[in-house]
C-alpha cells in the first residue's frame, strides 16, 4: 500500500471548480496575446456586422428618397400630339427628354430606362371623350427602373382619375358615383415594427457575431492544442477532463460574449447615425433591447462555444478545424432563409428550437413587443440543454485515447 | 517506485505491447531501451494513465493507475513524448499553469516555479515567452513544467531526443541530481551513450516484451560482450529470432 509520503508541495488538492478557471484563465491570457485573435474577436466580428448593416440602410433608405424627389427623366415620343397632358405630367416631377427613334430597341439595349409614346389619336380621342391610349415602354426584369415606372404610372393615373372627375362634374353627375367602394388602408404596424421589417436581418447578426467571437479559441485550444502537441502534457495532470473541457468552454463562451456584447453596442451607435426618416431604428436598438436581448442570447453562447469546441475536437489541425467550422456556421442561417422564404407568425414551439426561437425572440424585441417571459424560459432552458447534451459529447470524446494521444 | 506488472496493448490487429514487467525503484535511474517501434511509448502511456491497458497492472507508489488515476498523475511527473509548450506565454507562465492545475495557489505556484529556474539554471528564459526557443530551452522548460509539483517518480520519453552537446549534459545532471535526491527516474531512450552515462539498470524491450532486465554490467555478461551496444544488438537478434521461432 501506500509507502511513500507525498512532497509538501503535492499536498494542496484542488478544490471544486478551481481548476476548470485555472484553464479558463490561461486560455484567454493566451488568446489576448494574440493580435489576429483580437482582430477578429474583438474588432473586426463586433464592428463588420454593423458597419455592413449601416451601409445597406443608407444605400436602400437614402436610395429611395432621393428617387422620390428627383426629376423622373422620361423619353417622350409623340410629345407635340398632347401638350397638354405633358404639362400636367411636368408639374408632378416628369422631366421629358427628347425623343428617340425606336425606343423598344432602346430599351432592350438598356440605352433608356423607360419612354413614353403618345400616338397621333391621342388629342381627336382625348376631345371626343374616348379613352386616349399611351403607350409605356420599359423592361420589367430591370429592378433598378421599377419605382421609376411605378411613379410614371401613378402620375399618369393621378391625371386620369383628375380628369375623369372634371368630365363627369361637366355632365353633371358627382364624381363619387363612379367610385362604389373606396379602400381606406389603415396600417396598424408600430412605427418600430416598420423599422424591424428591415431590421429582421439583426438576429442573424447578432449569432454570426456570437460565433465568430468564440471561434479562433475555441480552435485553438481544441485542434490548436493537438496539432502543438501541449494536450498530451495537460491530460496527464491529476485534473478531469470534465474540468479541463468546462474551462475551455468557458474561455469560449467569454470571449463570444464580449465579442456580442461589443456588437451590440457598435449596433447601438449604429441605431443613432440611421437616416432620421426611419424613427423605428433609434427607437428599438437603444439601451432596454441590450438589457432584454442578453438573457435571449446567454444560454446560445453557451450552446455555440460548445458545439464549436466539439466540432473542433475532431479536428486534428488548425486549418482543418476551421473548415469544419465555416460549414457549421451555415447552420443557424437556416432559420433565417426559412423565415424569408416562408413568412411564419411566432408561435411557442418555436422557442424551443436553438437559434430559431433566439431569432424569434430577438425579431419580437425589435418589433417592440413586450419579452414573453415563457418564451425565454422555454428557449433558454432547451437550449442550455442542448450545451450539455453537446458536452456530454465532447467529454466522450475527450476520454477517449484517440483525442487523447497527439501522434 | 513504479511496478508495471504484466502489461498489454493492442491497436486494433498490431500488438504493441505484450507481457510487459518491470520495476524502477526509488534512488535509481532506470533506462527503457528498445528499438523505434518496441512499444516504450505505449508503455510509459499506460504507465502515466493516458491509455488503459488490455490487461495488466501499473502501481505508482502503491496506487493502481486503473483504480486511483489521480493518485497515480499526482506522484507522477511526466515528460511525454508530445511535449508542446504554449509559445505565446512565458517559460514562467507555462510553468506556472501546470502548478496551478496540480492545486498549488498564485503564490505558491510562483514560489516553486522560481525555485525550479533557478535549480534548472534557467532564470534568463523565464520571463520570455516560449516562442523562438530552442529545442534545448523547450525540453528544459517541459522538464521544469513536470516537475512543478515535486514529484516522487520523473517518467522521462526519450528526454535526450533533439537535444545538442551541452543540452544533453545539463539534462544529465538534472537527471543525477534527481537520483542524489532520491527520486525514482524512469526514462526511455534508444541512445545508448545515455544508457551508459545514466542508467542504474536497463530494461530492454523489444516486440512489445522485456527481453532482458538489469544492470548494465549485468547485461553485457549476459550478452557476453565488452560494448554496451553490441550486448544490445545481440540482445535485440537473439529476442527477434525467439519470436519467429
Amino acid at each position: 500500500m501506500p509507502d511513500a509520503p507525498l512532497p509538501s508541495a503535492a499536498l494542496a488538492r484542488p478544490q471544486g471548480l478551481t481548476p476548470a478557471w485555472v484553464v479558463c484563465a490561461k486560455e484567454c491570457r493566451e488568446s489576448l496575446r494574440d493580435r489576429r485573435v483580437l482582430l477578429n474577436a474583438l474588432v473586426l466580428g463586433p464592428l463588420l456586422t454593423p458597419l455592413l448593416f449601416l451601409l445597406l440602410m443608407r444605400l436602400v433608405v437614402g436610395r429611395e428618397l432621393e428617387k422620390a424627389e428627383k426629376p423622373l427623366p422620361v423619353v417622350l415620343v409623340g410629345a407635340e400630339y398632347a401638350p397638354e397632358f405633358v404639362a400636367a405630367l411636368e408639374q408632378q416631377g416628369l422631366a421629358p427628354r427628347p425623343a428617340v427613334p425606336d425606343p423598344e430597341a432602346a430599351v432592350r439595349a438598356q440605352q433608356i430606362d423607360l419612354a413614353l409614346r403618345i400616338g397621333p389619336r391621342f388629342g381627336a380621342d382625348f376631345q371626343a371623350g374616348r379613352p386616349a391610349q399611351v403607350e409605356l415602354i420599359f423592361d420589367s426584369t430591370r429592378q433598378e427602373v421599377r419605382g421609376e415606372v411605378d411613379r410614371l404610372e401613378s402620375m399618369i393615373q393621378g391625371f386620369s382619375t383628375r380628369t375623369g372627375a372634371l368630365r363627369l362634374l361637366a355632365r353633371g353627375i358627382a364624381p363619387s358615383v363612379a367610385a362604389p367602394v373606396l379602400v381606406a388602408a389603415r396600417d396598424q404596424a408600430t412605427p418600430q415594427a416598420r423599422g424591424a421589417a428591415l431590421l429582421g436581418i439583426v438576429p442573424y447578426f447578432l449569432i454570426l457575431t456570437s460565433l465568430l467571437g468564440g471561434m479562433w479559441l475555441a480552435i485553438d485550444s481544441t485542434a490548436g492544442e493537438r496539432e502543438r502537441q501541449s494536450l498530451e502534457p495537460l491530460l496527464v495532470n491529476p485534473v478531469s477532463r470534465a474540468q479541463v473541457l468546462l474551462g475551455k468552454m468557458l474561455a469560449t463562451a467569454l470571449f463570444s460574449l464580449s465579442s456580442l456584447v461589443l456588437g451590440l453596442l457598435a449596433f447601438l451607435a449604429v441605431g443613432r447615425l440611421m437616416p432620421s426618416d426611419e424613427p423605428g431604428l433609434a427607437l428599438t436598438i437603444g439601451p432596454r433591447f441590450l438589457v432584454q436581448v442578453l438573457p435571449v442570447m446567454l444560454p446560445l453562447v453557451l450552446l455555440i462555444a460548445i458545439a464549436q469546441i466539439w466540432i473542433a475536437s475532431f479536428a486534428r489541425s488548425f486549418r482543418e478545424a476551421q473548415t469544419y467550422l465555416g460549414l457549421a456556421q451555415l447552420v443557424p442561417l437556416i432559420p433565417s432563409v426559412l423565415m424569408m422564404v416562408v413568412p411564419m407568425h411566432a408561435r411557442l414551439w418555436m422557442a424551443a428550437v436553438p437559434f430559431f426561437g433566439q431569432q424569434v425572440a430577438i425579431l419580437g424585441l425589435l418589433r417592440g413587443e413586450p419579452a414573453s417571459l415563457a418564451a425565454v424560459a422555454l428557449g433558454g432552458g432547451v437550449t442550455v440543454l442542448a450545451a450539455a447534451l453537446v458536452f456530454g459529447l465532447t467529454l466522450r470524446l475527450y476520454r477517449s485515447e484517440r483525442v487523447a494521444i497527439s501522434t | 517506485m513504479i511496478e508495471v506488472q504484466d502489461l498489454w496493448k493492442s491497436f486494433g490487429a498490431t500488438r504493441a505491447v505484450a507481457g510487459v514487467s518491470f520495476a524502477a525503484r526509488d534512488g535509481q535511474i532506470t533506462g527503457l531501451l528498445g528499438p523505434n517501434g518496441a512499444g516504450k511509448t505505449t508503455t510509459l502511456r499506460m504507465l502515466y494513465t493516458l491509455m488503459q491497458p488490455d490487461r495488466g497492472h501499473v502501481r505508482v507508489d502503491g496506487f493502481d493507475a486503473a483504480t486511483a488515476p489521480m493518485e497515480v498523475r499526482r506522484r507522477l511527473g511526466v515528460l511525454p513524448d508530445a511535449r508542446g509548450l504554449y509559445k505565446r506565454l512565458t517559460a514562467r507562465e507555462n510553468i506556472e499553469y501546470f502548478a496551478r492545475l496540480h492545486g498549488m495557489d498564485a503564490a505558491r505556484a510562483r514560489a516553486r516555479c522560481t525555485a525550479l529556474l533557478e535549480s534548472l539554471e534557467m532564470q534568463a528564459l523565464g520571463e520570455r515567452r516560449t516562442e523562438g526557443f530552442s529545442q534545448g530551452e523547450r525540453v528544459k522548460t517541459a522538464i521544469a513544467r513536470a516537475l512543478v509539483h515535486e514529484p516522487r517518480n520523473v517518467v522521462l520519453d526519450e528526454p535526450a531526443n533533439g537535444l545538442d552537446v551541452m543540452a544533453t549534459r545539463s539534462l544529465r545532471d538534472v537527471l543525477r541530481r534527481l537520483r542524489g535526491e532520491g527520486h525514482c527516474v524512469l526514462m526511455s531512450t534508444h541512445i545508448m551513450q545515455e544508457v551508459a552515462a545514466l542508467c542504474d539498470r536497463v530494461v530492454i524491450i523489444a516486440h512489445g516484451r522485456v527481453v532482458a532486465d538489469g544492470t548494465p554490467d549485468a547485461l553485457r555478461e549476459q550478452a557476453q560482450q565488452q560494448n554496451l551496444e553490441e550486448a544490445f544488438m545481440k540482445i535485440i537478434t537473439g529476442a527477434a529470432l525467439e519470436g519467429t521461432a
